[in-house]
């Protein structure tokens, strides 16, 4: 049993060694969720990860001096994928949150969206958190593992009919195939939708309200544990914010600030 | 007709991207397919074997991957992948703090799967390999061990050549799966894609030919060995 | 129970319900399928024939979870395009995803049977057709009377590891939105951060309906091998 046990140990050695690069302590590595997330983090068609997030982790590394590495994930299961070590920061608009904060720790917030849901212009409906008939028996998309679906399941379960999409993007087609009624999104970012040409049929119809649950706006995740590196990418973040750098690539995607208060 | 412009190669099409992601595809089915195999043939080993505990670990194996979902075993192997080599190794008394990477911690996923599928294969043709070659060499004298290797394995092969072909065919397509861990290969390439360029059905009946291309390849070149096998092992 | 216990227990059931119902749907559509497809598949009339095998190349050349996608997202969005269907009263069952799974599933298990069907009818001896055409019999009767019966015996053992598969698909719909087991236990793990214990659980679901299905195949094969 021994023999076996070190034999595959070796292999798993060799496959890890030859296929690693992440020995070394000074790269770090960034989960970002394999989906276009615009502005924030898009994969262009030359194959390289884009946006707003991107470039803020370059600024980031660079203050810190540290290489850095983009690791694709799935959004569903990034919290797991972040604790089982397959990358060291989730680096993918993920909101500061109570719930969230007991399981994994936080950077220090670097931008702050409101939730939002978007319908088609076309629908005239009107939609009020406040009075729940208004959204019976409509039909809402919303991403998995998402705020906006946990919000959307435990106020609105049983009136309206949620669906689970695994990114985005699919969200969208289906709001744009008619699948949907609304759609839930973050607000900052669904305006890069918006303001395309196939986003002009659409608008947001509600602004949800500032629940504790959706918390403090969005921040790197980390394991517990990684405080250093956790101290590390705040000083940076806060350097990147003081010298100007922050403004100036948000400038390249937005009109606003982002960074709320 | 602007698909061809995103079809192209080059900084504007997706083409490269996508062929990129079709030889990521294809790196990990083969490291899938050689863990499998491996495991395979311990399955098959054991499931023939005298030990009451080897039969019924490996039968629990191929009926866990049997009825299991294989995106499940996928997604449960996945994370708990690092713990386990982490303990395997601790078992030999080496300390190593190691991290696999996506990778191979994909590869292995899909192997695990894999080789349940392996284990029914490879068990059969081991059985059907006469038992008078077994009863003959053990008679000769060769150990079990030399019988195995030097008079099993050999004939096996053949007899087994359309069953690991059809075994390739499968994890071809099971690599698919990975891009729901976020791996991106052929499948999370083409998703991409098609979210970003909002031409769905392009993009996805893209991947769809290329899967078939490559399945298609793939039988063309286990025919080629079948038919070899068969004039190598022709009975004289 | 636990909280946790009873949110876990209560979306996998919710859950539950859509995968055996999406289960034995497409099970039913798909087997009686899969018969005039690999009927087709075996026609001496190319124009018959050729169809069939491009139908069959394309579902069983191409993973399911591919096909999943170019029919929901793909096929989908561009039925929403139409203004005849975007607003006709059918336009409810065209939303769904429920309704995609039901057909790719079904044509998934049609054309992976016919081929199961295909190689039982051909495995049989000539000498079964020799012998029906010796008889004066038709050829509609000789496949009907001699050769089905029998490739359906051969087949049965195959026909069960295809349902089993499946099963296994339904799980792949929840990447087409598709609230099946698969699904709910995603929302669990996401809503409460537990990785290993919803997915055990949905591991354990299937199992368990997986056993029933083996279990209801090796009957029908025991019933049939008595008849003889």
């Amino acid at each position: 049993m021994k023999k076996i046990a070190i034999v595959l140990s070796v292999i798993a050695a060799t496959f890890g060694v030859a296929n690693s690069s992440s020995a070394a302590d000074d790269v770090i590595r960034f989960g970002v969720a394999a989906e276009p997330y615009a502005p924030f983090s898009v994969k262009d068609s030359s194959g390289k990860w884009q946006g707003w997030e991107i470039d803020l982790m370059d600024a980031v590394c660079k203050e810190m001096k540290a290489k850095c590495e983009v690791v694709d994930v799935a959004w569903d299961g990034i919290i797991p994928a972040l604790l089982a070590k397959k990358f060291d920061v989730i680096w993918s608009s993920m909101s500061i949150t109570d719930e969230r904060k007991k399981i994994i720790d936080f950077t220090d917030k670097y931008y702050y969206s409101p939730n939002v849901l978007v319908g088609a212009k076309t629908d005239t409906r009107s939609f009020d958190v406040a009075k729940p008939e208004t959204f019976k028996g409509i039909t809402v998309a919303a991403q998995s593992s998402s705020l906006q679906a946990t919000y959307m399941q435990q106020k609105f379960n049983g009136i309206s009919d949620l669906k689970l999409y695994p990114t985005l993007d699919d969200e969208i087609a289906d709001i744009q195939a008619g699948r949907v009624d609304l759609m839930a999104a973050a607000g900052i970012q669904i305006q890069d939708f918006l303001n395309k040409p196939e986003g002009q049929a659409y608008e947001i119809k509600v602004t949800l309200p500032h629940e504790s649950m959706f918390g403090y706006g969005d921040g790197g995740g980390l394991r517990k544990e990684d405080t250093a590196l956790k101290d590390k990418l705040n000083a940076a973040l806060k350097a990147v914010r003081a010298s100007g750098e922050y403004d100036v690539i948000t400038k390249r995607y937005f009109k606003i600030d982002i960074y709320g208060e | 007709m602007a698909w061809l412009n995103l079809l192209s190669f080059g900084d504007q099409g997706w083409s490269d991207e996508l062929l990129q992601g079709a030889w990521l595809s294809i790196e990990i089915s083969l490291c899938a397919y050689l863990t499998g195999l491996v495991l395979g043939l311990f399955g098959a080993i054991a499931k023939l074997s005298k030990s009451v505990v080897a039969r019924s670990v490996a039968s629990g194996y191929t009926t866990v991957i049997r009825s299991v979902p294989d995106i499940l075993v996928i997604f449960l192997i996945y994370y708990s992948a690092t713990d386990a080599l982490s303990y395997l190794i601790s078992m030999t008394g080496l300390s190593v703090q190691f991290q696999l990477n996506g990778f191979v911690a994909a590869a292995i996923s899909l192997g695990v799967v894999q080789g349940g599928y392996s284990t029914e294969v490879l068990r059969g043709a081991i059985v059907a390999v006469a038992r008078g070659q077994t009863e003959a060499a053990l008679a000769v004298g060769l150990t079990r061990k030399q019988t195995f290797f030097l008079v099993i394995i050999p004939q096996m092969l053949p007899l087994a050549l359309p069953g690991l072909g059809n075994l390739w065919l499968i994890v071809l397509k099971e690599s698919s799966l990975v891009s729901l861990i976020g791996f991106t290969e052929l499948v999370l390439v083409g998703k991409m894609a098609a979210g970003a360029t909002r031409h769905y059905l392009l993009f996805y009946a893209a991947i769809g030919v290329v899967f078939l291309v490559m399945s298609g390849v793939s039988s063309l070149v286990f025919h080629y060995f079948e038919v070899k096998a068969s004039h190598a092992w022709r009975r004289k | 129970m636990s909280d946790f216990g009873s949110y876990l227990s209560g979306e996998l059931l919710t859950g539950l319900q859509t995968t055996i119902v999406l289960f034995i749907a497409s099970a039913i559509t798909g087997n009686l399928l899969a018969l005039p497809v690999a009927l087709g598949r075996i026609s001496q009339r190319a124009w018959i024939r050729y169809p069939v095998m491009a139908f069959m190349l394309a579902f069983r050349g191409t993973p399911l979870l591919v096909q999943l996608y170019i029919f929901y997202f793909g096929v989908g969005q561009v039925l929403a395009t139409v203004p005849t269907i975007r607003y006709s009263p059918f336009w409810p069952l065209f939303r769904s995803a429920n309704g995609y799974a039901y057909v790719v599933l079904s044509l998934n298990t049609a054309a992976y049977c016919a081929e199961i069907w295909r190689g039982a009818i051909l495995g049989l001896s000539t000498g079964q057709t020799e012998a029906g055409r010796s008889l004066g019999l038709s050829k509609y009767r000789i496949t009907r009377s001699i050769l089905l019966p029998q490739a359906f015996r051969l087949a049965l053992p195959a026909i069960g590891g295809q349902n089993i598969l499946l099963l296994k698909g339904t799980a792949l719909t929840a990447a087409i939105t598709v609230f099946e087991t698969m699904a709910a236990a995603n929302l669990v793990r996401a809503q409460t951060f537990r990785t290993y214990e919803p997915l055990l659980a949905a591991a354990l679901a299937y199992f368990v309906l997986a056993s029933v299905i083996t279990s209801g195949f090796k009957v029908m094969e025991t019933r049939l091998a008595s008849r003889y």
